[in-house]
């Protein structure tokens, strides 16, 4: 997994609470492989950023000029909800976004973006909200997400402060792979294995 | 004396290996996979790394097969062909059991756990599905996972995951007639919110829930993502006993009494502390359906359309005020992991017994085992005289990723789970609600309340 440090980046509002994970990456893009120059950034909001006859309505948030290098991404209450699939995280990742910041995630989507690379930054409602109409405000601000500080800055010097779990902010900030330090703690597994074995019916 | 605990403390208890902070590394007893976990095993791969106990992992094709022939050449495409014939080879090449499309075994993935006795009371059970919830029905913690955990348990058989907080749902008192498990839960992700059970995981108590059946406790708990929650439960019982006993990979002779001893002690403690208590009357729910594009806009049948959510309403091409048995429908579906099991189709059939589809109306299985069931109860019979097309066993018109999809702008009555824009097709608008009610929808033409039918 690539490392994580501080990012300041430019960043998009996204006003819509509960935006489900079929917004993010419609189903018919999940069959799609990716690695080997294969990407998913072109399905980001796919059905949402473009007409019936495939061309780009130009009015969603990222196809705006201000907002095209956009690497954060400001959404609202209980982001990315619904289908478990792994495939938004991929579509974020693959447009160039390394965070997204929401008062609340779905659990799946929170606990994707740790294993691929993406910091998800929560903070409460109305700091999410006060950030969205910064950036509608002034298109094109830049945020700073520094996770080994847990802080969100922003250009007028606003510190906000969020947490995120030791164990994924150390596997992100030195960019380990998770399997590799579960698989060091095998003869642990194991020894849980026998005792479990031992007493199960 | 100890604390009292929750039934889900004590499964969570039981699993935890070791712990990081707030990290747990929790044991895994059974892994499902399906057609759509592909990333995961090229992850695999690509490390080198082989699947670390084979015999705890399950897989079948489910997403992607074709409801209309058992072959993955009948598949609607050849990319989607391609996506079932790669999880054969993938189960294949690790050894793991695999219900085939040609298997009379295979079927939706949380139709077939249960119905196979893979799902079992007290065990931690994984599937990168969201609506692995279900699977708490039968008192197992159950939850939906992404592709790198799908690739974390394949590896290790363990999940690192954070102790979520705790929600009672509690309802009580006596469903009113024509009202199901289906509308429960409607009711329930209406009351708390799309979001709210995020980071939580549900016990379902009270009296209505332990009046359910198994296959109802499964309709309940296979919605609990929809209130954002991480997993369902329902305790088990002499209810869930009974439905597990003789099941092909439930606990046989000794094993068995034993396993009953330790499944009567796992039901929350008295005084067992939840984070959120919330409750509701049974006997005030009617039969539900949703109007917008979040299965938390569910509303009794004899509600109007509320004047809210204008978005919702637009894509939905709705008016507020509207009544909703005045909503035309263009099609009906009648299936996917959250009602189609028996039970489903059997109160599907009282309700079309005698009755003529006006609408195109497709009823999905949701396993081949269900099918036979059926059909051997003659329910495949009512169904085709009611001009009904009786399809194979997939998630079919649910997620129309194996090219089941409505055309866009069209209005689906739906069993499934979710009514997000573009769900079942671009553009298509779903109304979710029970199979009696869709049967309901799919005679009449309408939106339309099944109590008037019985």
């Amino acid at each position: 997994m690539e490392k994580f440090s501080t990012l300041t980046a430019i960043a998009a509002p996204y006003d819509p609470v509960n935006v489900d994970t079929d917004q993010i990456l419609p189903a018919r893009f999940l069959k799609m492989p990716r690695g080997q120059g294969k990407h998913y950034g072109s399905f980001l909001f796919h059905d949402v950023r473009h007409a019936d006859d495939g061309s780009l309505r130009g009015d969603f948030v990222l196809d705006q000029p201000a907002y095209r290098a956009a690497r954060i991404f400001v959404g609202n209450t209980n982001f990315a909800c619904g289908s478990s699939r792994e495939g938004a995280v991929y579509t974020f990742y693959d447009a160039g976004f390394r965070a997204v910041v929401a008062p609340s995630f779905s659990d799946i989507f929170f606990n994707n973006c740790l294993k691929n690379g993406i910091v998800p930054v929560r903070l409460d409602a109305e700091i999410c909200r006060s950030l969205r109409a910064l950036l509608v405000a002034k298109p094109g601000t830049e945020l700073t997400v520094d996770l080994e500080h847990e802080e969100l800055r922003t250009p007028d010097g606003a510190i906000h402060r969020f947490t995120l779990d030791g164990f994924f902010r150390e596997l992100l900030l030195k960019g380990l792979d998770e399997i590799g330090m579960t698989l060091d703690l095998l003869p642990e597994i194991e020894r849980f294995e026998r005792a479990y074995a031992a007493e199960a019916f | 004396m100890t604390k009292p605990r929750t039934l889900f403390d004590k499964i969570w208890d039981r699993h935890v290996i070791l712990t990081r902070g707030e990290q747990c590394l929790l044991y895994v007893d059974r892994h499902l996979v399906h057609d759509g976990s592909f990333h995961a095993f090229n992850g695999l791969r690509a490390r080198g790394l082989k699947v670390r106990r084979p015999r705890q992992n399950f897989g079948m094709p489910d997403h992607y097969v074709p409801t209309h022939a058992r072959t993955a050449s009948a598949a609607a495409t050849p990319e989607i062909r391609q996506m079932i014939e790669t999880l054969d080879a993938n189960l294949t090449s690790h050894g793991i059991e695999m219900f085939a499309l040609d298997d009379p075994r295979q079927g939706i993935v949380h139709v077939v756990g249960p119905e196979q006795g893979i799902t079992l009371p007290g065990i931690v059970l994984v599937c990168g599905d969201s609506h692995t919830s279900s699977h708490g029905a039968l008192g197992a913690f159950a939850f939906g996972i992404g592709q790198s955990e799908n690739m974390h348990v394949l590896a290790t058989q363990t999940l690192w995951q954070t102790k979520p907080l705790k929600m009672r749902v509690s309802v009580d008192g006596v469903l009113g007639r024509g009202v199901s498990a289906k509308d429960v839960v409607l009711a329930i992700v209406a009351k708390i919110g799309a979001g709210g059970a995020v980071g939580h995981v549900i016990e379902y108590a009270g009296s209505v829930v332990r009046a359910l059946s198994v296959e109802g406790r499964l309709t309940v708990c296979n919605m609990s993502i929809e209130a954002g929650a991480r997993a369902g439960l329902v305790a088990a019982d002499d209810a869930t006993f009974a439905y597990l006993h003789g099941r092909p990979r439930a606990p046989t002779g000794e094993a068995w009494d034993r396993a009953l001893t330790a499944w009567r002690r796992l039901p929350t403690d008295e005084g067992a502390h939840f984070d959120h208590e919330v409750a509701l009357d049974g006997a005030s729910i009617a039969p539900m359906v949703t109007w917008g594009t979040s299965p938390e806009d569910a509303l009794p049948i004899t509600a109007r359309v509320p004047d809210a959510k204008p978005q919702a309403l637009a894509y939905m091409g709705l008016a507020a005020g509207t009544k909703l048995t005045d909503i035309s429908v263009d099609r009906v579906f009648i299936g996917s992991c959250t009602n189609a099991r028996i039970e489903d189709l059997r109160a599907a059939a009282a309700i079309a017994k005698g009755r003529k589809a006006k609408v195109p109306t497709l009823v999905v299985p949701g396993s081949g085992l269900v099918k036979q069931q059926a059909e051997a109860e003659g329910l495949d019979r009512v169904f085709v005289a009611a001009g009904f097309e009786w399809r194979h066993a997939g998630c079919s018109m649910c997620v129309g990723i194996n090219g089941e999809i409505g055309k866009p702008q069209e209005r689906i009555a739906s069993t499934s789970n979710r009514n997000f824009e573009g769900r079942q097709g671009k553009g298509v608008r779903t109304h979710l609600m029970s199979p009696a009610m869709a049967v309901a929808a799919a005679v009449t033409g309408h939106l339309a309340d099944v109590r008037e039918m019985m």
